[in-house]
């Protein structure tokens, strides 16, 4: 359950993002989770309705980006799309592989009032 | 800066919102005004700032640091007890042990005569970086000296938290199922050496060992992957000549 120590990652940087713009509420919270990041997504949801209980995230409308993963094949540098980290190169076949793309897990924006 | 009104000092883009246009009288309420912040930032981050912080520490103090992850009962306990013991005279060590509760683990590592910190968790899932920068201050590790930090038992969790540590050391034991790596892939990937323990129950076991390794290394094909038996001691020599080959010698004075 390490998506609660997320939540409260997000907590704690967007409401020091929103207190350097003088903001006192937020509004929108925009987010990139990849499908590599190790984040469960139920439970960053459950995690979420708890962890930002009287925080200055409470009421904020979260939107929240995908990114698909991506990886590189180390035989024929073909880039393909990967769901799990030991998805084979469709081209041919190797497993050894780096990932390119899909571990972010960054807050992009805030809209704050 | 609001094109209307010029309101906002701090250069942050401004909005309007749709719909309240009419309603901007240069009242100077601003109660209708929303700003955009774009922040771009890891959730991480304070985590990740507080890891390279240990890892400056570990490479002034020329420490070896291990983070020593599996799920629980795969003998990480054992493996650093006999690894102490059989060691002790070679290396200064220091134990840093994370359960979510009880010192039961730092007492056997204190057997041994070894330096240990005890982290309980409590209902924590994992270590973080800021946990391991506390209990560096107590326990202030010697130079050129090698530092184990076994996490908490779970295979999930602790993937997502770099420590400082050098290596990543994977443990999984025979007991377990071969398709380990398959279902916990991302502690494997992240992970630079693979412990197979409990090898002496081989003969017992329906564990495919082949099927374990090849499985591993479709994940990480940087893996090195040692197996070994903290019973019987069998392949113990390799994990001791890996972890030889990383400790950093001591600065010519």
């Amino acid at each position: 359950m390490h998506e609660l120590s997320v939540v409260m990652g997000i907590v704690s940087i967007a409401t020091e993002k929103a207190r350097e713009a003088e903001a006192s509420v937020i509004d929108e919270i925009e987010l990139d989770i990849g499908k590599l990041s190790n984040i469960e997504m139920d439970a960053f949801e459950f995690a979420w309705e708890q962890g930002v209980k009287e925080t200055m995230l409470e009421n904020t409308v979260k939107t929240i980006h995908r990114i698909e993963g991506k990886a590189k094949c180390l035989a024929c540098k073909t880039e393909f799309a990967i769901e799990q980290l030991y998805d084979p190169c469709p081209v041919c076949g190797q497993y050894a592989s780096d990932i390119i793309q899909g571990k972010e897990l960054r807050i992009k924006s805030l809209v704050v009032n | 800066m609001c094109a209307t009104c010029g309101c906002d000092s701090n250069g942050n883009i401004t909005l309007h919102e749709p719909g309240h246009e009419e309603e901007h009288h240069h009242d100077h309420s601003h109660s209708h005004e929303k700003k955009i912040v774009e922040v771009e930032q890891d959730i991480l981050h304070q985590n990740n700032l507080l890891a390279e912080r240990n890892r400056g520490y570990f490479e002034a103090k020329n420490i070896l640091a291990m983070n020593l992850v599996s799920s629980p009962g795969s003998g990480k306990t054992a493996l650093l007890e006999r690894t102490l013991t059989d060691l002790k005279r070679q290396f200064d060590f220091y134990v840093i042990e994370g359960d979510q509760q009880t010192h039961l683990d730092a007492d056997r590592i204190h057997a041994t005569g070894t330096r240990v910190v005890q982290i309980n968790t409590k209902k924590g899932c994992h270590l973080d970086a800021h946990m391991i920068l506390h209990a560096l201050q107590g326990m202030k590790p010697k130079e050129n000296s090698v530092l184990f930090i076994e996490n908490v038992g779970n295979l999930v969790c602790p993937a997502s938290f770099d420590l400082g540590e050098k290596e990543r050391v994977v443990i999984m034991s025979v007991t377990e199922g071969e398709d380990k790596p398959l279902k916990y892939p991302e502690m494997f990937h992240t992970s630079t050496l693979c412990i197979i323990n409990k090898t002496d129950l081989l003969p017992y076991v329906p564990f495919n060992i082949e099927k374990a390794k090849e499985y591993a290394r479709r994940i990480n094909h940087r893996l090195t992957i040692i197996e070994l038996s903290c019973l019987t001691g069998e392949g113990l020599h390799q994990w001791y000549d890996w972890l030889r080959a990383r400790v950093p010698l001591p600065e010519p004075a």
